[in-house]
């Protein structure tokens, strides 16, 4: 496994920084992205995460990871994070945290779930429910930079309501050349959609993937068992297990 | 204390013992892994502990099992902000596979099926405080767990229990291991809330 760099990886990263929302989309019923400014961030990459930490008026402090959904700007920073029936942090963040209120933000953490502008490889991007996030902010950077990288995404979600960033996908693939984008649904299937509800499966990663002679990098992100399951059909299907870079949500995001 | 998050209240747990700062209590075991789980036929598994000198100690998948075991019962805190409390474990104490090692190493590389390498000090892995396991909770270990065999070193982050252990090389100098060189803390200890480079 290749060791990697992350230019710049010594600034401030241990820094907890106290940021500001400043702006709010509601992406499903379940799940919202939450624009945070904060002062002196100094970048980062598509697929990096940061701790957000939360203080209650007695001291009390709760801190969780979550995927940056938005590629670098200024100092701008989007989280996407899913209410978790019963999390400590999730629903507070979901339902209650508003435009103006503070939170404390350190990162950008990790360096290896990373996609470059200045790659060149196809892209295959597999993300399962809430695990979209990382890899949409890869399909904005591609966007941002203008770059004519191939981009594949098979996206697999419970129903259409599911869909995170239904809208800007419906225009990034009108309009960004080079990137694919299908659904599956384990659930519902949206009337007139040609597969019945499924999980992910061979067919669906060889028909909507990249063939390995390619030599795509494949990203796959989303809770342990799809990311088990789709690690090891693209490992059948012949993609090197060191092309294959996963993040795995577990059940307790909270 | 940093700043007020307006509204939120958080779940204290006053009956709980402590945790490392930053760390909340989960029943859940995540899973957290950079690739695909690696798949090791237990036939071709073998661990080696090389020295500084280059020279090799080897055991094949029977030969490990064969030494006695023992059946720790630890907490484990990942970097990720979550702790398991209470985990049992059945492995082979490091104390037995260094035992009658020469080396006057100080560090330890550790590396596994699959590429991942993690570093720590060589008295990390001494004195009790290191296993490699086979069995979880008196099952066979899964494999997204790290099956067929990992190290067990739960007083660091578990980042350092790397999965799909291989094998160690002993060294003079420290050299870091796949984490680490993406800007994770050298040595990760979580009472002292070491997640990254700089804490």
């Amino acid at each position: 496994m290749a060791r990697t760099a992350v230019p710049g990886r010594l600034t401030n990263r241990a820094t907890w920084r106290v940021a500001r929302l400043v702006d709010r989309r509601q992406e499903t019923e379940t799940a919202a992205t939450l624009v945070l400014e904060v002062p002196d961030w100094p970048g980062h990459q598509p697929g990096q995460h940061v701790d957000l930490r939360l203080t209650a008026d007695d001291g009390y402090q709760a801190a969780r990871s979550y995927s940056i959904s938005a590629p670098v700007d200024g100092d701008r920073v989007e989280v996407t994070v899913q209410r978790v029936p019963d999390g400590e942090v999730s629903p507070y963040l979901v339902d209650v945290f508003a435009v103006g209120d503070p939170l404390e933000v350190r990162g950008p953490i990790g360096g290896y779930f990373v996609w470059r502008v200045t790659d060149s490889a196809p892209v295959l991007l597999v993300g399962g429910g809430s695990g979209i996030a990382p890899l949409m902010a890869m399909v904005r950077a591609r966007r941002a930079a203008g770059s004519r990288v191939p981009f594949r995404l098979v996206y697999s979600v419970r129903t259409e309501q599911d869909i995170y960033f239904a809208d800007e996908l419906r225009r990034r693939v009108r309009d960004d050349q080079g990137l694919d984008v299908t659904y599956l649904y384990t659930r519902q299937a949206p009337e007139g959609s040609s597969a019945s509800p499924h999980r992910i499966g061979v067919a669906d990663l060889n028909t909507h993937g990249w063939p390995p002679q390619l030599e795509p990098a494949c990203y796959v992100c989303g809770p342990t068992g799809f990311v088990e399951t789709v690690a090891d059909i693209l490992v059948a299907l012949g993609h090197e297990p060191r092309r294959i870079r996963t993040e795995r949500f577990g059940p307790t995001g909270g | 204390m940093g700043i007020v998050s307006p509204g939120f209240q958080g779940r204290r747990r006053p009956s709980e013992p402590a945790l490392p700062p930053g760390q909340y209590l989960t029943e859940d075991f995540p899973v957290l892994s950079a690739g695909p789980t690696p798949r090791v036929p237990l036939t071709d598994w073998e661990f080696v502990i090389t020295t500084e000198t280059g020279a090799e100690y080897r055991w094949t998948w029977d030969e490990m099992w064969s030494l006695p075991t023992e059946t720790p019962t630890v907490d484990i805190h990942c970097v990720t902000h979550w702790s398991k409390l209470g985990t049992s474990w059945e492995g082979v104490s490091l104390d037995t596979l260094l035992d009658g090692i020469e080396t006057a190493a100080d560090y330890a590389l550790v590396h596994s099926y699959g590429g991942y390498t993690t570093n720590l000090p060589l008295d990390d892995l001494r004195d009790g405080q290191a296993w490699i396991v086979h069995r979880y909770d008196g099952d066979d270990l899964p494999s997204e767990h790290g099956g067929p065999a990992r190290l067990l070193v739960p007083h660091l982050y578990f980042w350092k229990s790397a999965k799909w252990v291989r094998g160690i090389r002993l060294g003079l100098t420290d050299e870091p291991g796949f984490w680490e060189t993406a800007g994770y803390h050298d040595y990760g200890d979580p009472w002292r809330e070491q997640r990254y480079q700089g804490d």
